[in-house]
């Protein structure tokens, strides 16, 4: 039922959406749209996995999967839609280079596309599965949190389906509403057994796609969509890995922690930025990266150095990951803490159309907290 | 005079009209997010295309052509002109297949498989060994002595008539009330005790309720609870094989309750669909726990569904070894020639109740159960069988049963004495290797005990 409501997203990111011009129908459509809440900066260019190449996020997914499909001769990719390219153009080429029994849509079924996946990787195979948003990963709730994340440990070890990854669209796009904006990780980070991973960036996004491929773990990653066209970077074109369960620090400081994931990376450096300037703050700004099994010691550490502690997710604050991290570093830094860890988050309702520039933890929301934490 | 490119574009047309029209009436069309950035080398091309085959499609609806074939791409089918809904036929249902009577008599001699004495007789004593350790089992469940068990009776022959028909490389999804093929395939005594005791030799560790049986060696894939989640993973598994060029096929059973889930669906679809491998088997035992069939379904049972989802489908007598044996045979060797799903439902009854932890004389009559297990038991039609060809006499059925009894026993008692697995156990396997949270966690456990054991049964454990 959940998939069977899905609209368009014609668009994936602010400026570049009212130059996409053509529509569906070929006739110019304008697509109202306020500016982008966060500035997408590329990282320096990666020099140690040899040659590199201009790339946006789905293409650099793209250039994950064509490296996993060259070199492991058991993958499969499939889920709606993924055949001709995806509607997100994440496969665009990969089915004509690797063969319809490789890249292949299935019927319009998330419990089915999850199930299946974990068929095929118990066989032995590697399984790469498409939920078309995160929004609908819920009808294969069942399958990834009962089955998937259980398997290898119900059977003692004797069965797993540990090849398999589950690639999902996630997190806010300007107008995507209630069912095209969702953010679940924490729904999952409640769940032994599987693995949870979003990316901030092109070069982020491969080296841990393929980390999650290669990972004996069924593993979920959720790919920020509003930066499938926004992010723009040089990554490299031969596979690499990015460790998973390790936070990166993006910018190092000493008055306060700030902790994010996917876009809302983008969003904290900015405001990290505006401390610096406008409150002579010096702001230490971590990407998570793995919401499960997660990176305590970077945050614990960096929170034992600064005394404060800001965590800002889209998803609402009511039993996001943000409580699991605030109450994990209160019983781990309690004598280092110098004022309450904060929590900027979406408010406790659905995530709304119109509202949307209300609703987002932007970064002024960010900059105020950070601001009174400090006058603590 | 319609030459191909016209009618090409016909149905093109059609989908787009219809494609516009659920957008605008019913709005559950999935539009996707095509030609969306100029950065896109092939859109402006596509977008033309594009242009052109709409306003295309929009000149021809004007084209009038008279009592032609539908163009509609969704399905294959005439034009009729009158009214009429299809009617399901739930009085006449698809028959059931039977080789043997209920005396054990092959009823069409060119259906009967000829199997030789020795296998019938692996039947019969895999069956009735299934029987001894079911009730002797079941009996321990009511002293206490185990937590939970479920019982095959009645449902014998469906285990070991399929199993009989595979291969032993096929892989093996089940439901919870197919024991009786990992008897089939020779899984030990001591191994079904050992998982039902949760002692240190069980395969599963301790971690699974009774009856959650697995066996890598065995290709049977490790039971869980949630109904029907197999379905669509076996599935998976089946297009594997296909994709590995293995000539292994999948068998994956269920009960005609789990077929009501959604995963039934998305399984029988997705493997017809892709074109998988794979046998699904439904027992169809009359009751999911207290629900009879008339509560779960309104259609001719399961077998009914196959056509709709494009599967080769038959009912079988499931009392009946050699029938099941046939039709799982013959499933199984085209499933794997021509890569497509095959569906059967084995008619049959629940004998036992559902579980230890359930009352069946709450919501059946004795009487109906009586039926089934004086007058129509899959063990005593093959004892029939048996009987007539002087393959099996009083004697022989006598010391069987003492023998299979002495054997069960003396599993059961071994697995009795057994001790537990070691607690650290309870942290293994969640990921293949253990987080540091986990970790400290187990650490956490392990002091705690060092300071606490009185209270808790750690002598029942390993060490």
């Amino acid at each position: 039922m959940a998939a069977a409501a899905r609209l368009v997203l014609r668009t994936a990111s602010g400026a570049k959406a009212l130059r996409a011009g053509l529509g569906w129908l070929g006739s110019p459509i304008r697509v109202p749209h306020a500016a982008a809440h966060f500035t997408f900066h590329p990282d320096p260019v990666p020099t140690r996995h040899g040659p590199t190449q201009k790339m946006n996020l789905f293409q650099s997914i793209t250039s994950a999967l064509d490296n996993t499909l060259s070199s492991d001769p058991t993958a499969v990719i499939f889920g709606e839609d993924v055949a001709f390219g995806g509607v997100f153009r994440c496969t665009v080429g990969l089915r004509d280079k690797y063969g319809k029994d490789r890249v292949f849509n299935t019927p319009l079924c998330e419990q089915g596309i999850v199930g299946f996946g974990i068929g095929v990787a118990v066989a032995g195979a590697t399984a790469i599965a498409e939920i078309q948003f995160a929004d609908y990963i819920f009808p294969a709730f069942d399958q990834i949190v009962n089955e998937a994340a259980k398997y290898r440990y119900r059977s003692g070890n004797m069965f797993d389906c540990g090849n398999l990854t589950i690639r999902a669209p996630w997190g806010c796009v300007g107008h995507g509403s209630l069912y095209h904006s969702q953010s679940p990780e924490a729904f999952f980070a409640h769940c032994p057994g599987i693995k949870v991973v979003i990316p901030r960036s092109p070069v982020q996004a491969k080296g841990l796609l393929l980390s999650c491929i290669a990972d004996k773990n069924p593993c979920i990653f959720f790919e920020p969509k509003i930066l499938y066209r926004a992010a723009v970077e040089q990554v490299p074109t031969e596979p690499y890995l990015i460790p998973l369960s390790q936070a990166e620090v993006l910018q190092e400081g000493s008055d306060v922690t700030l902790v994010a994931w996917g876009t809302q990376v983008h969003v904290v450096k900015e405001v990290a930025a505006m401390a610096q300037e406008k409150l002579g703050v010096s702001c230490e700004v971590i990407d998570l990266q793995t919401i499960l099994p997660w990176d305590t010691e970077t945050v614990c550490k960096s929170v034992v150095k600064t005394g404060r502690l800001l965590i800002s997710h889209e998803a609402p604050v009511t039993g996001g990951f943000a409580a699991e991290i605030s109450s994990t570093v209160q019983e781990e830094c309690f004598l280092n803490l110098e004022a309450p860890i904060t929590r900027v988050c979406g408010y406790d309702t659905p995530f709304p159309h119109i509202f949307e520039p209300f609703y987002i933890p932007d970064k002024w929301k960010c900059f105020d907290a950070i601001k009174r934490m400090i006058n603590y | 005079m319609q030459p191909n490119i016209t009618r090409r574009c016909e149905q093109r047309c059609a989908a787009k009209m219809a494609a516009l029209m659920h957008f605008g009436k019913l709005c559950r069309i999935k539009i996707r997010a095509i030609g969306q950035s100029s950065s896109f080398k092939g859109s402006p091309t596509c977008l033309l295309r594009r242009t052109f085959s709409i306003y295309g499609c929009l000149s021809q609806q004007t084209f009038d052509s008279p009592s032609d074939k539908p163009q509609f791409p969704g399905a294959s089918a005439e034009f009729v002109d009158q009214l009429e809904f299809i009617q399901p036929n739930v009085i006449s249902g698809i028959p059931v297949y039977r080789v043997m009577d209920r005396k054990g008599q092959i009823i069409n001699p060119s259906e009967d498989p000829k199997l030789s004495k020795e296998t019938v007789l692996k039947f019969y004593q895999k069956m009735t060994l299934l029987n001894t350790m079911d009730r002797i089992l079941y009996e321990s469940q009511r002293q206490g002595r185990i937590s939970f068990y479920m019982t095959n009776y009645g449902e014998e022959g469906t285990h070991v008539g399929s199993a009989a028909a595979l291969d032993p490389s096929d892989l093996v999804f089940g439901q919870y009330r197919e024991a009786g093929v990992l008897m089939y395939r020779g899984f030990p005594l001591d191994l079904f005790m050992a998982q039902c005791y949760a002692n240190a030799d069980d395969l599963g560790k301790g971690r699974q309720m009774p009856v959650h049986y697995g066996s890598k060696d065995l290709n049977f894939v490790t039971i869980s609870s949630p109904l029907a989640t197999q379905i669509p993973q076996a599935a998976g598994a089946a297009y594997a094989m296909k994709a590995l060029n293995s000539n292994r096929a999948v068998i994956c059973y269920f009960g005609e309750g789990a077929a009501s889930e959604g995963d039934a669906h998305a399984g029988f679809n997705f493997s017809a669909t892709l074109e998988c491998p794979i046998i699904f088997f439904c027992r169809n035992n009359g009751y999911a726990i207290s629900t009879p069939t008339n509560e779960q379904y309104r259609g001719d049972g399961i077998a009914a569904r196959g056509p709709g989802y494009g599967m080769m489908s038959i009912r079988v007598d499931g009392n009946d070894v050699f029938a099941v044996y046939n039709a799982t045979r013959e499933a199984r060797r085209r499933a794997v020639a021509e890569n497509q799903p095959f569906l059967i439902e084995a008619m049959t009854y629940r004998i036992g109740h559902h579980s230890t932890s359930d009352d069946s004389s709450a919501y059946r009559s004795v009487d109906e159960v009586n039926y089934w297990d004086k007058q129509d038991h899959p063990i005593s039609r093959l004892r029939h069988y048996m009987t007539a060809r002087g393959w099996w006499a009083e004697d022989e059925e006598r010391s069987w049963r003492k023998q299979s009894r002495r054997l069960v026993m003396e599993a059961f008692e071994r697995a009795e004495r057994r001790l537990k697995p070691r607690p650290d156990w309870l942290f293994t396997d969640v990921y293949d290797e253990k987080p540091a949270g986990l970790q400290k966690q187990q650490e956490a456990l392990q002091s705690h005990l060092e300071q606490y054991k009185e209270h808790y049964p750690v002598d029942l454990y390993d060490k």
